[in-house]
This record gives structure tokens, C-alpha cells and sequence, in this order.
């Protein structure tokens, strides 16, 4: 499975998104610059964490006219598996395939540290490696996580089960306590917390990686015969 | 050329963490008169004037200058501030 890590002016979470696909996953992987016009040979798409474009207007409202990023919806639409991380989420949400918006976090502090999470779904292609409600901790790092949307898009997420990751001590204010979520079409999720950062016991955790390996699990479904 | 003024604030009901901050700054500095503070943003733009100037400024802030699930925009063509 052959993965694309984009990369916009101001990302900085790329080598991480990389490293953990490369040496954790140990599946191909390219960084793909925000110039480029397709990522149509890609299987699947990340990403990243940081600040791009400065983080300027709002976060992810400039990369998500990036160049690139015509492609990724593209590729979206078509079905392929398209993960947001912090940065990355927001990017995806000012870009309409997530709903919702972030907003500074209720402390206005930048909160960087471990944080416990229960899968609140683990029936999507991204979480299926997880136990049911299973708890895992993940590094956060962000000032603006505080996910926000109207009870109308809330009902409607809870409906759909699309609420994927949320925090068991609601740092940040995020309404019903959200990390994580997934589109109705199952293909794109979004999440503040960072996998790619926790891939290898040596960082201090490496309950990320089976996101990665859920990824990798869905693909292999439909692309590798099996016999 | 024309002067365009965007004010980007947060939708009701959104909370404005700078805004209560800024609020209880004031209250503490005694000017017990303020009743509420709200923070927002001001984007001033040179604009070519065309025929579909209103039309296409609004598209402007819908599409990039302002993020319709949690922002309002209000804007005034003329004059810059200076």
C-alpha cells in the first residue's frame, strides 16, 4: 500500500507521518510537496501536523486551497482512506469533507502532553485493530482542538456512530469531549491527537500504530488476494 | 479602487474565551460599565470595482475570509480607516 504524506509550507509533523509509515507500518511512502497537482497514484493519504501557512486567518483555512488539495478531495470522493492529524484535521474541515470547526482551546493555553482517549468506535477502517471502547494514549499537541459544531451536526454524527476518538478528560473543551471523527462514507477521519508519534515503545507508547495497521487491514481487503 | 472593511466575530452561542478574558480584564481594572466583550477580525482589502463587486466579496468571505460554521461577517464598501 503506497502512501502519500502531504506537505504544505509550515507542516512539520511530515517526518514523523513519515517515519512511523516507513519503520512502523513498513509500507511505501513518499512526502508529496503542496505544489503538486495529483495524488491519484497514491492508495492512501495523510495529513500531517503543524502549521501551515503560518496558521494564518485560521488554521488550515489557506492549505486547504493549496495546490494539492484539489486532488485529495478528489481522491476522497473516490473512496480512497484520507487521515487528517491536529493540523491535518483542521485542514479537513475547513476543506468540507469533516464537519465542524476548531476553536481555541477553552484554557487558551497550547496543551503538549500524553492523552487518554477511548475508541469510541472501533468498526471503521482506521480503528479495527482496537478493542471496543478500548483506552489508549496518544500524544496531543495544539492550541486549537476545541472541536466545535452546531447539535444539529452533533445528533447527526452521534447518529452515524462517525465519533471515533474522544478524551477522557475533556482538556481542551471540545463538545462531547471529540478527537476524532469520520465521514459518512467511512473514509475520511480526522483526529487532534497524534498516532504518528506514538508507533514505538520507545517513544513512550505505541497505541498509534494500530491505526495505521487498521488502514493497511481495509486495503488489503479489497487489494490482496487472498487465497 | 475601492476600500473594503471585513469584520469576521464569532456566531452567537460560540464560545469567546478572548473576548470573557479581555471582559474580566476590564471588570478588574474597575470599569465595571463593561457588559460584555466580544473579539473578532478586521481584514481591509483594495478591491478593482467591477459590476459584481457585493456579490463576489461575499463570496470572499463565505469561500476563505470567514469559517461560516462558528464565524459572521459583516462588511462596508467606501472609505479606509486610517
Amino acid at each position: 500500500m503506497k502512501f502519500a504524506v502531504i506537505v504544505f509550507p509550515g507542516s512539520n509533523c511530515d517526518d514523523d507521518m513519515y517515519y512511523a509509515i516507513q519503520e512502523g507500518l513498513g509500507e511505501p511512502v513518499d512526502k508529496v510537496w503542496y505544489t503538486e497537482e495529483s495524488v491519484a497514484d497514491y492508495d492512501g493519504i495523510l495529513l500531517p501536523g503543524g502549521f501551515s501557512y503560518g496558521d494564518y486567518l485560521r488554521s488550515g483555512a489557506i492549505a486547504r486551497f493549496a495546490p494539492v488539495m484539489a486532488s485529495v478531495v478528489e481522491q476522497a470522493e473516490k473512496g480512497k482512506p484520507v487521515l487528517g492529524v491536529c493540523n491535518g484535521f483542521q485542514v479537513l474541515l475547513e476543506a468540507g469533507l469533516l464537519p465542524g470547526a476548531m476553536q481555541r482551546n477553552r484554557s487558551l493555553k497550547f496543551i503538549c502532553r500524553p492523552a487518554s482517549l477511548v475508541v469510541a468506535n472501533h468498526e471503521t477502517g482506521f480503528t479495527s485493530e482496537y478493542g471496543e471502547s478500548e483506552r489508549i494514549t496518544i500524544p496531543v499537541a495544539h492550541g486549537e482542538g476545541n472541536y466545535y459544531c452546531d447539535d444539529e451536526t452533533l445528533k447527526d454524527l452521534q447518529a452515524s456512530n462517525q465519533i471515533v476518538f474522544t478524551y477522557e478528560d475533556n482538556f481542551n473543551g471540545s463538545k462531547e469531549a471529540i478527537a476524532g471523527i469520520i465521514n459518512k462514507q467511512g473514509n475520511v477521519m480526522g483526529m487532534m491527537p497524534h498516532p504518528e508519534r506514538a508507533t514505538d515503545q520507545i517513544l513512550g507508547s505505541d497505541d498509534g500504530l494500530k491505526i495505521f495497521q487498521s488502514i493497511l487491514k481495509q486495503w488489503r481487503k479489497s487489494h490482496v488476494l487472498t487465497t | 479602487m475601492v476600500n473594503v472593511q471585513v469584520y469576521v466575530t464569532l456566531k452567537e452561542g460560540v464560545l469567546d474565551p478572548q473576548g470573557s478574558t479581555i471582559e474580566n480584564a476590564l471588570q478588574t481594572m474597575g470599569y465595571h460599565e463593561v457588559a460584555s466583550v466580544q473579539t473578532g477580525k478586521y481584514i481591509e482589502l483594495e478591491v478593482e470595482e467591477g459590476n459584481n463587486l457585493e456579490a463576489r466579496i461575499e463570496e470572499m468571505c463565505e469561500k476563505l475570509l470567514s469559517n461560516p460554521v462558528i464565524e459572521d461577517y459583516t462588511y462596508t464598501i467606501g472609505k479606509g480607516v486610517s
